[in-house]
């Protein structure tokens, strides 16, 4: 039977491969030392996506992104591998959202989305890690969530039930849920498959639906920055520099010494 | 991201060859499947950056999936279950890989689902993957096969099978059996008309087949009863699922252990004809042969490529005596060379697989219409360009993969003796490149015809017609010097008038020739891209003026008297 599945996806900038460069000496991420790329986990929950339409013939994948203009990249990266749509929502109102502000943009595009069995992202990006737009935006939609996904195990659409296994601590649990659901994928699920060349050939000049802040009848006081009670104080950039070595024995004094210096340098206690 | 292509500025640049814009012209017909298949390219730049992306996906694969997989597909291996191959575990990963990514069909014409390229990117393609496992990239590149099911099976066999190896179905090619090796006019499988079932019926052995439990088989067969040698030999497909063919044994090989050598048993095996009886060995082989020729080609480049990289990571990292062993001429002197015969090697193989494009492109447009006049002089060309560059291409360039693996292997010292370096993988693989799909020593026989008739000569004297420019007219005169030495020698081989003392010379015309064609290669190359090839022109200019140098004098000193202490008994 014939799925219609949502995958959030993000653009985000590559923390995995940081130069010297990575940071401006204001402290700010220097965007442009770091390229950006499809958020890892996000990639993860669309192979769970492609094997979901893979073993249900008929099935559509809409992604959905938010971001500037250039976030459309991860749209047709994710085409490329088989998904069918993107849709970019991008509007200037929408910038400066923390979790909060964008997990309401994102509940509010998929609402005008409209029909869905499930929704698969990533279990966190990899710039902010909080985790929590995925859960957010089940919240916002009053659906239920499995968090930490490794498998989906089996979806069944006339029973409205899926199972999956989920990563917990020191091993997997099984879970069952009802659809629609939101599904976060973690970085331990299967990676997901390559580019296909007919379809990068294909699409490589595909352009895609944008939506604004109107197009998904976003309330303004809850949308970038009047939506986002997060605020941030600081951003540090803390160079760890090597000092001089100092070497202990496993005797008593040693470590008696070793734990007053770092009760003193306030590290423990 | 690691990237086998996009690491190897070498490849793209052979891709952006001047001759690529006939080659697409002729392959893409002026582009007329723009507006009915939504993968078509509308023009030529539109052509060349799909290459480009594909290239960059292959490049992505190898280096992330069918590299990192080499070392576990080396150590299990496939095995013999039942009658049927099952591969190491990660070769399956690695079919998964380039199945899901399409990069199947690759030559085939998009009305039977295939990408369309030219050989020249299936070339790049090829060495890409043989780079990061030449074992794998074995059964991968069996799907050229299909090009020989293309040119010569009927419409209705085109329909059937070519979507199939486009959606990834592997193939092989079964030639060899316990008899018939280099001699292939002595194959005996038997193939029997049922007139009952209105099929032929396959049976006897067939052994060190490449693949051989896959999807869809060429097999040469005997179908004319009482015929001893070549004409009596024809080509069938054998569709696994119609059953009938089972794997006996898989040999236990010194190299390229993912790749599946089985002895086949044929039982009264389902079996149809291919193209017309009899032309079997004379005609359909010759061209699959060549065609596999162009492959392990690309595939010894692929393992110089290897050896190269192994070589100089390795030479970079390990300090002896207070400093990195790459500082040390003794080490840098091995490591230049391996480079230089591997862009020189590459640059031959390029110019052979554009050469086969354009005569294979014209020879399908013959079957849609009439060439012109001058489309048929093109195409008489390069076909003979194409026949006189493939064992030329495959000969040097295996021989170079054994030599730059060996020298690899050398760099790593102590190290690269043991299983843990992958060093130890590239020289067991390139072993059998100078072997399979014709030794260096037929290479030789296909190649002396040419060195004979002088037809060598007149590319050589084509080639010495293209500007130079002046900083590199030395380079220019270093090469008519050798080319001088070439034809004295080929002139002393010829006045004998003896074929055994020929035969017994070709091998050192034979690489006198290579040398002087790489040489001329390599410098029209440095003056493309400067950056890129100055290096290795200088060191392989020397290194190729001293091979000249020295079958020059093994030949000056070689007489027919000395045929004798040659000979053994």
């Amino acid at each position: 039977m014939s799925l219609k599945i949502i995958v959030l996806a993000k653009q985000v900038p590559d923390t995995r491969n940081v130069g010297p460069d990575a940071m401006t000496p204001e402290g700010t991420v220097n965007r442009a030392a770091l390229p950006a790329v499809f958020n890892p986990e996000d990639l993860n929950a669309l192979e769970q996506a492609l094997r979901l339409k893979d073993a249900n013939p008929g099935s559509t994948i809409t992604m959905l992104t938010m971001g500037l203009p250039k976030a459309a990249e991860v749209l047709k990266e994710g085409i490329y591998r088989g998904a069918d749509e993107g849709i970019l929502i991008s509007d200037r109102p929408l910038g400066g959202a923390d979790t909060l502000a964008t997990s309401y943009t994102l509940a509010q595009a998929i609402k005008k989305v409209g029909d869905y069995d499930i929704i698969l992202c990533g279990r966190q990006a990899i710039d902010g890690d909080t985790a929590q737009v995925g859960p957010q935006v089940a919240e916002k939609l009053g659906l239920t969530q499995i968090t930490y996904t490794e498998e989906i195990i089996s979806l069944d659409k006339e029973a409205k039930k899926i199972v999956a296994k989920r990563h917990i601590d020191g091993g997997v649990e099984t879970v069952e849920g009802p659809l629609p659901i939101v599904v976060t994928v973690n970085g331990s699920a299967a990676p997901c498959r390559t580019r296909n060349v007919k379809r990068v050939w294909a699409n490589k000049n595909r352009e895609f639906t944008v939506w604004g802040a109107a197009d998904i009848e976003a309330d303004p006081m809850q949308i970038g920055k009047a939506g986002s009670p997060t605020n941030v104080k600081a951003v540090k950039s803390i160079v760890f520099k090597a000092k001089e070595n100092k070497t202990l024995t496993s005797s008593d004094e040693d470590i008696n010494s070793l734990i007053v210096e770092l009760m003193e340098s306030n590290t423990i206690g | 991201m690691a990237n086998s292509y996009t690491d190897v500025p070498e490849i793209k640049f052979h891709m952006e060859h001047p001759l690529m814009k006939r080659i697409v012209e002729l392959k893409e017909r002026n582009y007329a499947d723009y507006g009915q298949y939504d993968y078509a390219p509308k023009d030529f730049e539109d052509a060349m950056d799909n290459y480009d992306r594909l290239l960059d996906i292959t490049g992505d694969i190898n280096a992330n999936i069918i590299g990192p997989n080499s070392e576990d597909v080396d150590a299990e291996g496939p095995h013999c279950e039942n009658g049927r191959v099952r591969y190491a575990s990660k070769t399956y990963e690695n079919l998964d890989a380039t199945i899901k990514a399409g990069l199947c069909g690759m030559t085939m014409p998009r009305r039977y689902e295939g990408l369309n390229l030219p050989n020249v990117v299936y070339t790049a393609a090829n060495e890409i993957i043989a780079e990061g496992d030449a074992g794998f990239e074995n059964i991968w590149s069996l799907q050229d096969c299909i090009e020989t099911l293309y040119e010569f099976g009927d419409e209705d066999q085109r329909r059937r099978y070519i979507p199939r190896v486009c959606a990834g179905e592997t193939m092989s090619m079964d030639l060899t059996e316990p008899d018939a090796g280099s001699d292939l006019q002595s194959v005996m499988l038997k193939a029997t008309f049922d007139e009952k079932e209105n099929c032929w019926r396959l049976n006897g052995v067939k052994r060190f087949i490449t693949n051989g439990d896959a999807d869809i088989h060429l097999v040469l067969a005997r179908s004319i009863e009482g015929t001893k040698d070549g004409r009596g030999l024809s080509m069938f497909i054998y569709d696994k699922r119609n059953g009938g063919v089972n794997v006996r044994r898989i040999e236990n090989k010194l190299g390229i252990h993912g790749s599946p050598t089985c002895e086949l048993v044929y039982k009264n095996a389902k079996a149809e004809l291919c193209g017309s009886e009899k032309l079997g060995l004379i005609k359909y082989v010759m061209g699959l042969m060549n065609g596999a020729r162009l492959g392990i080609a690309s595939q010894s480049v692929g393992a110089e490529q290897a050896a190269y990289e192994e070589a100089i990571n390795y030479a970079r990292d390990r300090k002896q005596f207070g400093k990195e062993i790459i500082n040390f001429p003794a080490v840098y002197d091995m490591i230049s060379r391996i480079k230089a015969k591997l862009d020189a090697g590459r640059s031959l193989l390029y110019m052979t697989a554009r050469y086969v494009d354009i005569y294979k492109c014209l020879d399908d447009i013959s079957k849609e219409r009439s060439l012109t006049p001058e489309e048929r002089a093109e195409f008489k060309k390069y076909s003979k360009m194409a026949d006189a560059f493939t064992p030329l291409a495959k000969g040097m360039n295996s021989e170079f993969a054994n030599e730059s693996s060996y020298d690899s292997i050398q760099v790593h010292g102590g190290s690269g003796f043991m299983l843990e370096y992958k060093c130890q993988r590239v020289y067991r693989d390139a072993r059998i490149m100078s072997i399979y799909e014709g030794t260096t020593q037929l290479q030789t026989v296909a190649a002396i015809r040419y060195i004979t008739s002088g037809f060598y000569e007149g590319i050589i004297n084509e080639y010495a017609q293209e500007p130079v420019a002046a900083e590199y007219a030395s380079y220019a005169e270093r090469i008519a010097a050798m080319f001088e030495k070439l034809k004295a020698a080929t002139a002393k081989a010829k006045e004998a008038n003896n074929q055994e003392f020929l035969d017994l010379c070709s091998r050192h015309l034979y690489e006198m020739t290579a040398y002087v064609i790489m040489s001329h290669l390599l410098l029209q190359d440095v003056q493309r891209n400067v950056d890129l090839f100055k290096k290795s022109l200088v060191v392989f200019m020397n290194y190729a003026e001293s091979k000249v140098e020295e079958h020059s004098n093994y030949i000056a000193k070689l007489d027919v008297d000395q045929l004798e202490a040659y000979r053994q008994e």
